[in-house]
């Protein structure tokens, strides 16, 4: 393979990457295997797989998972309540199974005739034998409808992004077939050109000042939940909306609701801090 | 290729699986690869598949590739390099001088001697070697030859990254993971059809619709729960400070696990009295008595603990370690008690078996079955907790 058709995602207008990210997404890309991200929340897991689509101009298709979610939903369901009930009182021919096969997520994916961006979003809220269930389509891209007697496999393999919060462990035979990446929480460096993508005007005094407060607030550990990217982002909105002084912004951290979304943090917060400092 | 550098990974107990090794392989034919840097995060992207391995993977990274940028085979690449009468041609005055007045030995020692002193990346300048510099060592300098060392920019890099081990606090070097807790509860499970009849007996419906001549009779049955109750009391503080990391697995395995129609869990400490507590810190108290009334004995009952205290915390009245408690039943009473009321217990000991002579643990383990809590202990507990003891 040649080395341009290698480096195809190099990020998107909208979404900062670091090197290693954007190397593991192509290796995943190049290998056709299935990019696990991991990180704390707020570093942007679901968002890679929008900026990968937006970035390389493919469709996106998103299977969220839940707690109840079964690995054969996202093939396909065969709905044979709606074909009895046909068989009673429609005026389908019932004879055409292939009408009540549905595909789900994966099956929709596979059977795309572009090439599409899948996003597996938190696979670790389903069933922890839900990955295993998931081995043999994920690795041949393609499974079998008994109930037609067709395979459907994949015309392009689709571009496949899982993310977990390691809720649950993930089984290693799943892990094996997966390339790995974990979003470390960005460097003040990286976290400032994040923020310039977001507001490509803000003064660089507001900025770092925005910055700095919320770094330190990040090194609090105390924190239940502590503040990520998504936060400080709305953070800086509010502060820009509100013309806050840039001199004001470390001292008395304005807004603070907006960066501490847990009420025990804002308590914690308020009791430990914002009094010492008047 | 790079075959040691699987066992390197292997022996720093990263579980690399021949799999990831041929996918790996796969990558470095395809020539997604040009230097060190890449191949460090590549390799760890195809090959690590949890944080807590990073740490591992560098070291490992460093053992091996520690000696591959060693200043001995960049020197080879520079003799290959002044080989070249070509290159020589490109040389100033000055460098000719320079290289002229140094035989081969003498250069080498030169540039091993300026890649020492040099700590950082260098862009400009006349002396370090590095980028956009005037030394003859060094690329894409002002220096009309402008050796490039091959693979220089990338791969010195890629071994400090993994010297300065950032991912040394995601590392945990697991006896038991929550998942393979989970795997070992989920046994537990029976499953019982209850509930409202919602689900669609297919093979019903077809008996039925056959009997009804042809015409449609749907059947519907309840869907199958698991009907297993938990009850967890955990053995916290003082002795159990130890395993406080392991408990907390079982704990969030179970907690997290939602194969159960009811989990409760209680603290106590050392042993079990009058009360059991919510709470880790034991302050929010439940009256034992009342849990017997409450809790029907078809609750598994797993008991977590050292079960080594002082026998009079065990044996006497007024006897538990906390003075305010004046229990006026002994502890193995209170014990017996419980172990009376419910069907299913097993007591899980994380204490090295070496200890269980211990005469506390002796006589707990005469009214539950003890087990260590180990992955394979966790499973024989789990064993005696479907049949009735």
């Amino acid at each position: 393979m040649k080395k341009d058709s290698f480096n195809q995602f190099s990020g998107s207008e909208d979404y900062v990457t670091s090197e290693p990210l954007r190397n593991a997404v192509n290796v995943s890309i190049a290998l056709g295997r299935p990019l696990l991200v991991r990180g704390e929340a707020g570093t942007g897991k679901t968002l890679l797989a929008h900026s990968i689509a937006r970035g390389l101009e493919k469709k996106l298709i998103t299977w969220n998972i839940k707690s109840t979610t079964k690995a054969q939903e996202g093939l396909y369901v065969y709905d044979t309540v709606q074909r009895l009930n046909d068989s009673r009182f429609g005026d389908k021919d019932i004879a055409d199974i292939k009408q009540y096969i549905k595909l789900g997520k994966l099956g929709q994916a596979f059977t795309s005739p572009e090439l599409v961006v899948l996003l597996i979003d938190e696979v670790d809220k389903a069933d922890i034998e839900f990955p295993n269930d998931l081995l043999n389509e994920l690795d041949e891209m393609s499974f079998y409808i008994p109930e037609t007697n067709e395979t459907v496999s994949a015309i392009h393999r689709p571009i496949t992004v899982i993310t977990s919060n390691a809720e649950k462990e993930l089984p290693d035979a799943f892990l094996r077939r997966c390339i790995f990446h974990y979003i470390e929480f960005p460097t003040p460096e990286l976290m400032e050109e994040i923020v310039r993508v977001h507001f490509p005007d803000i003064k660089d005094n507001l900025l770092g000042e925005a910055l700095k407060a919320f770094y330190s607030l990040r090194e609090i550990d105390d924190f239940r939940k502590k503040p990520s990217t998504s936060e400080l982002i709305d953070w800086i909105r509010a502060l820009i909306a509100g013309g806050i002084p840039h001199e004001n912004v470390s001292k008395q951290i304005p807004f603070i609701g907006t960066l501490l979304k847990k009420e025990t943090d804002y308590d914690y917060f308020v009791r430990n801090f914002a009094t010492r400092r008047w | 290729m790079f075959t040691d550098f699987f066992y390197i990974l292997r022996q720093n107990k990263v579980p690399v699986s021949l799999v990831e090794w041929m996918t790996l392989m796969e990558a470095l034919a395809k020539g997604h690869i040009h230097n060190l840097d890449e191949f460090y995060f590549l390799a760890r992207a195809i090959l690590v598949k949890s944080e807590a391995y990073y740490d591992q993977y560098d070291v490992a990274f460093q053992q091996y590739f520690q000696g591959v940028e060693s200043p001995e085979k960049i020197a080879e690449q520079v003799l290959e390099w002044l080989k070249d009468p070509l290159n020589r041609m490109f040389l100033s005055e000055e460098d000719h001088a320079l290289f002229n007045s140094m035989d081969f030995d003498q250069l080498i020692e030169e540039l091993e001697k300026r890649l020492r002193e040099q700590m950082e990346q260098h862009d400009g300048g006349g002396y370090w070697i590095g980028r956009g510099g005037t030394s003859p060592f060094g690329h894409s300098g002002y220096h009309p030859a402008g050796i490039r060392i091959g693979g220089w920019s990338g791969g010195r890099h890629a071994v400090q990254i993994a010297q300065e081990r950032r991912f040394k606090n995601y590392r945990s070097d697991l006896t038991l993971d929550v998942r393979q807790i989970g795997m070992a509860l989920k046994k537990l499970r029976q499953l019982r059809r209850t509930g409202h009849e919602d689900e669609l007996d297919l093979e019903g419906t077809i008996k039925a619709t056959a009997k009804n001549a042809g015409d449609l009779d749907f059947i519907w049955q309840r869907s199958r729960k698991n009907t297993v109750k938990l009850l967890l009391l955990m053995d916290v503080g003082g002795s159990m400070e130890p395993f406080a990391m392991l408990c907390s697995q079982l704990f969030s395995a179970a907690h997290s696990s939602s194969h159960f129609k009811d989990f409760q869990y209680y603290y106590f400490h050392n042993c079990i009295y009058d009360n059991l507590y919510r709470d880790i810190e034991r302050e929010e108290a439940v009256s034992t008595v009342h849990l017997l009334h409450t809790l029907e004995p078809d609750y598994k009952l797993l008991l977590v603990g050292d079960a080594r205290m002082g026998p009079w915390e065990l044996t006497e009245r007024y006897g538990a370690i906390n003075y305010y408690e004046r229990n006026e039943i002994p502890g193995i009473l209170w014990l017996k008690r419980i172990a009376d009321h419910f069907s299913h217990c097993v007591w899980l000991n994380p204490d090295d078996q070496r200890f269980w002579v211990h005469a506390t643990v002796q006589m707990i383990s005469r009214l539950f079955p003890m087990y260590p809590l180990t992955l394979e202990g966790l499973e024989r507990a789990v064993g005696k907790l479907v049949v009735k003891k």
